[in-house]
């Protein structure tokens, strides 16, 4: 009895998955459990097994391909039993069939232009995911020039890039620099980057939020001094007591979070879901875009357990290595663009979540306390607050609280 | 033209002996025999690989050819070819290297048992394409000719071959342009394993020759002297008419087809083959100048045991000889031009 | 500078070398009192005799043996087929005879000798007599494989071929013997091996050999009206084959069209794209395109035979494809 391999859900969100690598191929046994290949979902790299034993009698989709979730992408079966149905009446082909190439125009055709000028080809079809076409002189000529080939558009078949791109790109960079405006007129400075699974994930949801969450923003400047103290002396007491300035913020949300679960709280279209645990999003860069590992229960964890978890949870997002319930069940979400010299910014809402709190860099300011200029180190946070959940005064007592936990972090190890 | 055939009256003083010559022929033969019963062993032990076809049985044919030719004769012949090598004089020690796959092999290791070359003997190769070798002969015959010389190739090859296409083309125009070929067919009487009579429409093939108006003749393979008058006939046409001749030689191969073939089973019996070994071609000899008081059993036993020690001789040179050097791989694909 | 045609210029090489060499004779079917099925050998009975201009029965595998046999002994046979489809009678001998002589006899024996005739397609001769060969011989080391397009080449390859020490398989081209070409009343050769860069451009190379050639060079006329500058090597020699000239040129124009008679499968044009691919992998701007006779035995219908032969406008698209024109 054959058994169809499916693009899985591999990912809560995942609607198309690409293939990453196929890991058998097309004639190897197959046991229950084993792993036929990767697929790139939406959040990370992950492993789709196999359901069924036999051996894998056909890869319908290539490497590189993507497809939508619930598409026939392989045959499982006996040896000789015939697969012929199975694959004929297969899955949804628009989704999982390379585009054509281009096709050649007959000779007898209209003249062709001058090779010296950059051709007027239709456009290529895009490919349809991840991997970046190029002939082995595009990367030669790329290479030699210092140009990075992810910014050049390929004209060539499938969107190869192929010479004339390489030279129309590095013509039209310093161009591009003189003198932006007359670049855009000739319609050459520009390029086409496909969206990745993440690319999208993130556009479609931050454009959800942008649109029907009503969102307001509310900004707090604190004091840093005593936490910055603090942090200087349990560094002092040996390395395992070394916490950076942002595990003590996370470890500051979490508690004010539990004391305000007005603000820990769902969306969820009918009914607002207020959360008594708190499972703190965490924003992590990667290459691609980003993604939000989860503290579970932050409220609960000691500084340095959420220091430990902090910095695991970061390292296995850049190396997409999260499981997806690592990434997902947040209640509450933290962005934190300090490090990159950021005073103050607004995080757009990761729903059903109800808020984010984007955290600046901490700079040194004169301050008047007492009567008296004094320098201090001081940080700039601000809430995007849903309003259909929160009210601008429960994000002010919200953030009144986390001032009095950041400027008091004793209270934090209470 | 007149054209005499082998079956009228030839002249009788054409392959005559003296005694000494009996004693070389003698030599011969048992050298081969010993040889060739170490390439078995040789075989057996792993020294020599791939197709090895011996030749016991048949030594008078090659024997008894080639003794009546000159230095400047061709010879040219099967992939059964080490009787017929040591009988044209290649040395055992050159012709056991080849076997071995050795550098001091007569071609250098490149050919092996079947591809046995020598340029100094005029020893134009065992060939392994049956039938295959057949026009190459024919084309020496025309180079003969075409020059102008006296010379004579003896062309030697299997009963089988009288079945292929290329035999009858050859054949054909060595009839049309009467060229100085000896075409010897050593019926052994099996092409591997098919019988003549169950291969051939005709079973005295030598009157294949009637087709192409050639002389043509058949002869007791395992008499060497009887082949020795045979080909006196032949070589005296080719030399003097420039005329080509059919001889048939009937022998009997006392060995299986190659090393991977029972010596009997399959397609004859053990009773036939103790028949024919009735008639080892060493023995007839050796009866004949027994009559003639040429020799005694001490006289064989020393020239067996000097046989013997040439042999070995051979296989102790064959074994020391080293292996082809790797960069020989690439030689004698091409040679540099120089005119 | 005289003009010659194709069929003259061979007419010129084989008595030229047969009045320089005695070894040298010529062999086949119709070659001395029909004076050659197309008029290669006219003259040359009177000239050479009976014994140096050879008639033979019809009979490839015999006739082609003889040839090795001599050549084994010292002759330089010049066997002409009437065409190669016949040739196929002769493999054997070409094949596990000339090829094989010298290694298997560990140098001792060389065939210094000339297999030719034309080759490939002429017009409505249909399945049997209509099919290129080069690739089969090409294939066998041992065998030098020529292949001229015009008259010049055919008269200075050949007479490289009958001075080789080793065979030589020239593939001429009926259409081309009355092909008219300038060739010099002074005595040359053409090195075996060696190609010719018959047009300098680049955007983009086209190589080919033998018959071929005139195609690539009326293509290359036609592209240049618009402005597209091809180079167009023609091999001359399938083997040895001028690896160098082809990737110098690559490594130039950064694409390439591979054009044959012949079919496409394991044909020469493949060997060419891997020797691209090898030496120019860095250099190619686009995957290397062939043109080729179709995967079919040739039909003999005018219009299915123009189908299935390589044409200006199939060698045209090809050129485009890789330079990623529309």
């Amino acid at each position: 009895m054959a058994t169809k391999v499916f693009m899985e859900a591999l990912s809560p969100t995942m609607e198309e998955g690409r293939l990453v690598k196929w890991l058998k191929n097309e004639g190897d046994a197959i046991k229950n459990g084993d792993i036929l290949a990767e697929v790139e979902t939406d959040k990370a790299i992950m492993e789709l097994v196999a359901r069924g034993e036999g051996v894998l009698r056909k890869r319908l989709i290539a490497e590189g391909a993507t497809s939508a979730v619930g598409t026939l992408i392989g045959v499982i079966a006996t040896a000789d039993e015939n697969i012929d149905a199975l694959v004929a009446g297969g899955g949804s082909a628009a989704a999982s069939s390379p585009p054509p190439a281009a096709p050649v125009t007959p000779a007898a055709a209209a003249p062709a232009p001058s090779p010296a000028a950059p051709v007027a080809a239709a456009p290529a079809p895009s490919e349809p995911a991840g991997r970046m076409r190029s002939s082995p002189l595009a990367r030669r000529l790329a290479s030699e020039r210092g140009l990075d080939l992810g910014g050049v558009h390929g004209s060539g078949p499938g969107g190869r890039i192929v010479k004339r791109d390489v030279e129309a790109a590095a013509t039209a960079a310093p161009a591009a620099r003189a003198a932006a405006p007359r670049a855009a007129a000739t319609g050459a400075d520009f390029r086409d980057v496909p969206l990745t699974q993440i690319r999208k994930t993130i556009a479609r949801r931050l454009a959800e939020s942008i649109g029907p969450v009503p969102t307001f923003y509310l900004t707090s400047e604190l004091d840093m001094e005593r936490v910055a103290e603090m942090r200087g002396a349990m560094a002092q007491l040996g390395d395992e007591y070394k916490v950076s300035f942002n595990d003590i913020v996370l470890k500051a949300v979490a508690v004010a979070l539990h004391q305000h679960p007005e603000c820990n709280a769902h969306w969820l279209g009918d009914a607002i879901r207020y959360w008594d645990r708190v499972h703190l999003g965490m924003a992590v860069a990667i290459d691609d875009g980003l993604i939000t590992p989860v503290i579970f229960d932050a409220h609960l964890k000691g500084l340095r357990d959420i220091a430990t978890e902090s910095r695991d949870l970061a390292k296995r997002a850049r190396d997409r290595k999260l499981k997806p319930d690592e990434y997902t069940g947040s209640t509450f979400s933290v962005s934190n663009l300090g490090m990159f010299g950021i005073d103050q910014f607004t995080a757009i809402i990761n729903p059903p979540e109800a808020g984010i709190l984007a955290i600046g860099g901490i700079e040194q300011k004169p301050v008047v306390i007492d009567g008296q200029i004094v320098p201090r180190r001081r940080m700039r946070v601000t809430m995007s607050c849903d309003h259909r959940v929160i009210d601008g005064a429960l994000g002010a007592k919200f953030l009144q609280t986390l001032r009095r936990l950041i400027e008091n972090p004793l209270m934090l190890v209470y | 033209m007149a054209r005499k055939k082998t079956d009228a009256p030839a002249d009788p003083g054409l392959g005559a002996t003296d005694a000494a010559q009996r004693r070389d022929l003698l030599r011969s033969m048992l050298l081969q025999r010993r040889f060739e019963e170490r390439c078995a062993e040789a075989y057996a032990l792993g020294r020599i690989g791939g197709f090895c076809h011996l030749y016991i049985g048949q030594e008078a044919c090659g024997t008894g050819i080639i003794s009546m030719l000159r230095p400047d004769d061709y010879v040219i012949t099967t992939y059964r070819d080490h009787g017929q090598a040591l009988a044209r004089g290649i040395s055992a020690r050159a012709v056991m290297a080849e076997l071995f796959g050795r550098s001091d092999g007569c071609a250098r290791g490149k050919g092996g048992s079947m591809h046995l070359f020598d340029r100094n003997t005029n020893f134009l190769g065992g060939h392994g394409i049956v039938g295959g070798h057949v026009p190459i002969g024919t084309g020496v015959g025309f180079a003969i000719k075409y020059r102008g010389g006296d010379q004579v190739i003896a062309c030697f090859m299997g009963e089988s071959v009288v079945n292929t296409g290329a035999f009858h083309e050859a054949l054909n125009m060595a009839g049309l342009w009467k060229l100085p070929v000896v075409y010897i067919i050593e019926n052994n009487r099996y092409g591997m394993g098919t019988a003549l009579e169950r291969a051939s429409a005709i079973h005295d093939i030598y009157q294949r020759g009637a087709a192409y108006d050639m002389p043509r003749g058949v002869v007791d393979g395992q008499d060497v002297l009887a082949v020795r008058k045979a080909m006196g006939e032949a070589i005296h046409r080719a030399r003097t008419e420039s005329m080509p001749t059919l001889l048939e030689v009937r022998t009997y191969r006392f060995m299986g087809h190659s090393m991977s073939d029972a010596v009997s089973g399959t397609y004859r019996t053990k009773a036939e083959l103790e028949e024919y070994m009735q008639r080892d071609p060493i023995n007839v000899l050796r009866a004949h100048m027994e009559t003639q008081g040429e020799i005694d059993d001490t006289r064989m036993a020393a020239l067996d045991d000097e046989v013997k020690a040439e042999v070995q001789d051979a296989w102790d040179f064959a074994e020391a000889s080293p292996e082809p050097a790797p960069e020989s791989l690439w030689e004698d694909v091409l040679v540099e031009t120089t005119t | 500078m005289p003009i010659v045609t194709y069929r003259d210029a061979l007419n010129q090489a084989l008595r030229e070398e047969m009045q320089r060499d005695d070894r040298v004779f010529l062999m086949g079917e119709e070659v001395a009192v029909y004076q050659g099925a197309y008029k290669v050998s006219k003259g040359l009975l009177q000239e050479f005799g009976e014994m140096r201009v050879v008639d033979t029965p019809i009979t490839e595998l015999g006739f082609a043996g003889i040839g090795v046999g001599a050549a084994m002994v010292g002759l330089r046979p010049v066997i002409e087929f009437m065409t190669w489809n016949f040739a196929l009678l002769a493999i054997d001998q070409v094949v596990n005879a000339a090829a094989k002589m010298l290694y298997m006899s560990g140098g001792q024996y060389n065939i210094p000798m000339v297999f030719r005739g034309p080759n490939g397609a002429a017009l409505q001769l249909s399945a049997q007599h209509s099919q290129a060969f080069e690739s089969w011989l090409a294939h066998i080391p041992g065998l030098k494989v020529v292949s001229p397009g015009n008259p010049y080449d055919a008269k200075g390859l050949l007479k490289a071929a009958i001075r080789d020490d080793n065979p030589v398989i020239m593939f001429e081209g009926e259409m081309m013997y009355n092909m008219k070409g300038e060739v010099p009343d002074e005595e040359y050769i053409i090195p075996i091996g060696k190609g010719d860069l018959k047009r300098e451009g680049d955007h983009c190379t086209i190589v080919t050999y033998g018959k071929s050639i005139n195609l690539a060079l009326q293509v290359a006329d036609a592209m240049a009206k618009d402005g597209i500058r091809l180079d167009v090597i023609d091999l001359r020699s399938i083997r040895p084959i001028d690896t160098e000239m082809i990737a110098a040129s690559v490594r130039k124009t950064n694409r390439a069209v591979v054009l044959e008679e012949g079919w496409e499968f394991c044909g020469v044009g493949a060997q060419i794209v891997d020797y691209i691919q090898r030496d120019c992998f860095d250099e190619l701007d686009a995957p290397v395109v062939r043109v080729h006779q179709a995967d079919v035995p040739m039909p003999y219908a005018r219009n299915l035979e123009k189908l299935a032969k390589p044409d200006m406008n199939k060698t045209i698209a090809a050129v485009k494809k890789v330079m990623y024109l529309p």
